[in-house]
């Protein structure tokens, strides 16, 4: 098998990338509509708290159902296992002045890609336990509902800037950027940005031809890996 | 050159540090919420002297938050603006904002505490006492409440006589030193400063004297008439003095 320039991997299956989609679009809705109910001079602009809220709290209990209905899919499940394992290669990264040089070889995700699915996960967790509490705050005794207000957001805050860092580093690769939408990679981009996953791609599709990580063109559809 | 598989077993292995930090920020996270009572005195405090600026950007560094029940904030042009004083009263008014200038003016620095658990410490305001306001229009006998108007159109409070009597009950003009901003209810409002602030009407352009409590807009969804900070709404924080 000779990778030709137009050979493409398959990166995100589909189930991935509809969870991806519908997890942007309600933490989107939830940062903005926080921000709105958050910061005074900009919830001066739309007033209307109670809508506000409501559209807060209905995509505040939604979050959920993306991220679990994903974990029905192998392909997230997998990728999911690649987030969690930290190798000492990736410590090495995240040391590294030279990350970016291709020095250190990198897998399916760098170790920045880790830390920020992690913290990610770790503070939509908070957010929504913190922000149950607030919703039956009747429930819970001052002391805890002032704790929870106080660490929804700082939380929020901080959720906020990984959110802007993941869209900057984003529009900073439209490659990338292309992979979330289409599912797929150029094997030349995956052999910059993700040495160690595009040899083992290739390798895998050498030791199994018929498997689904087969490279294919870049005409052909990524469905085979859902 | 490394083997084919061995570069899958490399990403695959080592330590499950995700999972540990997603485990590590869900218990700071509920850390957080323990501790944060005495966290967010320590962060306001800390801003206050610090960078007391922060605090009107970001509420959680111990500003004030605000909330209106309208869309944005209601307009008033300060040329045509009135306070009405109607009702059971001898003399009913209608006040410019130079009318309510020459009433007896008076300072209070109180804390500032809502409902929903957050509080500004020391807040300094100035305007007319509500019982100078009542004793300039004289209260007829008969009258046991006070209604409140907001020319927002929408809000409305209630406090009884006896209530409006005390001497931290303010028509406030003036919020640190200044005309009160739009946001915090200008040009005129109300601070009933012993109760939650839900009870301290922005924008209010009416004051009307009644013969029984007309309960205000939180009232009739759920919240306490009488509204003593740490002795209703099932709150215990610490009273305002």
């Amino acid at each position: 098998m000779s990778p030709s320039s137009e050979a493409s991997l398959p990166r995100f299956s589909r189930g991935e990338r509809w969870a991806h989609r519908v997890l942007g679009i309600l933490v989107g809705a939830l940062l903005i509509t926080g921000a709105f109910l958050f910061f005074p001079d900009l919830g001066s602009l739309v007033g209307n708290r109670q809508i506000v809220t409501t559209v807060h709290d209905v995509a505040g209990w939604l979050v959920p159902v993306p991220l679990v209905l994903a974990l029905f899919s192998r392909a997230f499940r997998a990728d999911a296992g690649r987030l969690n394992r930290f190798s000492p290669a990736d410590w090495q990264w995240l040391r590294s002045r030279d990350r970016r040089s291709g020095r250190i070889r990198v897998g399916k995700f760098n170790a920045g890609q880790k830390l920020n699915a992690s913290l990610t996960l770790g503070a939509l967790i908070v957010l929504f336990g913190t922000g149950m509490v607030m919703f039956w705050s009747s429930l819970f005794s001052d002391s805890i509902r002032t704790g929870a207000t106080f660490v929804h957001d700082w939380v929020s805050l901080a959720l906020g800037l990984l959110v802007l860092g993941h869209i900057w580093m984003s529009f900073n690769d439209a490659t990338a950027r292309a992979g979330m939408r289409t599912g797929s990679v150029p094997l030349t981009w995956a052999e910059r940005e993700h040495p160690a996953w595009a040899q083992e791609m290739l390798d895998t599709a050498d030791q199994r031809p018929a498997s689904a990580a087969t490279p294919s063109s870049s005409r052909s559809t990524s469905s085979a890996v859902e | 050159m490394a083997e084919p598989g061995e570069q899958i077993a490399v990403e695959s292995r080592g330590a499950p540090v995700g999972r540990r930090i997603v485990l590590g920020v869900a218990a700071l996270g509920a850390a957080g919420v323990v501790a944060g009572r005495w966290l967010s005195e320590g962060v306001s405090s800390v801003v206050a002297s610090t960078a007391p600026g922060l605090a009107s950007v970001i509420p959680a560094a111990g500003g004030f938050r605000i909330y209106t029940v309208t869309g944005g904030y209601p307009e008033f042009d300060p040329a045509t603006y009135r306070l009405t004083v109607s009702g059971l009263v001898d003399r009913p008014a209608s006040w410019s904002l130079a009318d309510i200038a020459e009433l007896p003016q008076t300072q209070m620095t109180k804390d500032f505490q809502c409902v929903t658990g957050w509080r500004v410490d020391d807040v300094p305001w100035s305007g007319v006492l509500l019982r100078d306001v009542l004793s300039a229009c004289g209260v007829e006998s008969g009258a046991e409440a006070l209604a409140f108007t907001s020319f927002d159109g929408v809000y409305t409070e209630s406090l009884t006589l006896e209530q409006a009597m005390r001497d931290d009950m303010l028509v406030a003009t003036t919020m640190y030193g200044k005309p009160i901003e739009v946001k915090h209810g200008a040009p005129v409002r109300l601070i009933a400063a012993p109760m939650y602030a839900y009870k301290s009407i922005k924008w209010m352009d009416g004051i009307e004297l009644t013969r029984t409590v007309q309960p205000g807009y939180w009232e009739v969804r759920g919240y306490d008439i009488d509204a003593w900070v740490g002795e209703s709404n099932g709150r215990t924080d610490e009273p305002v003095v």
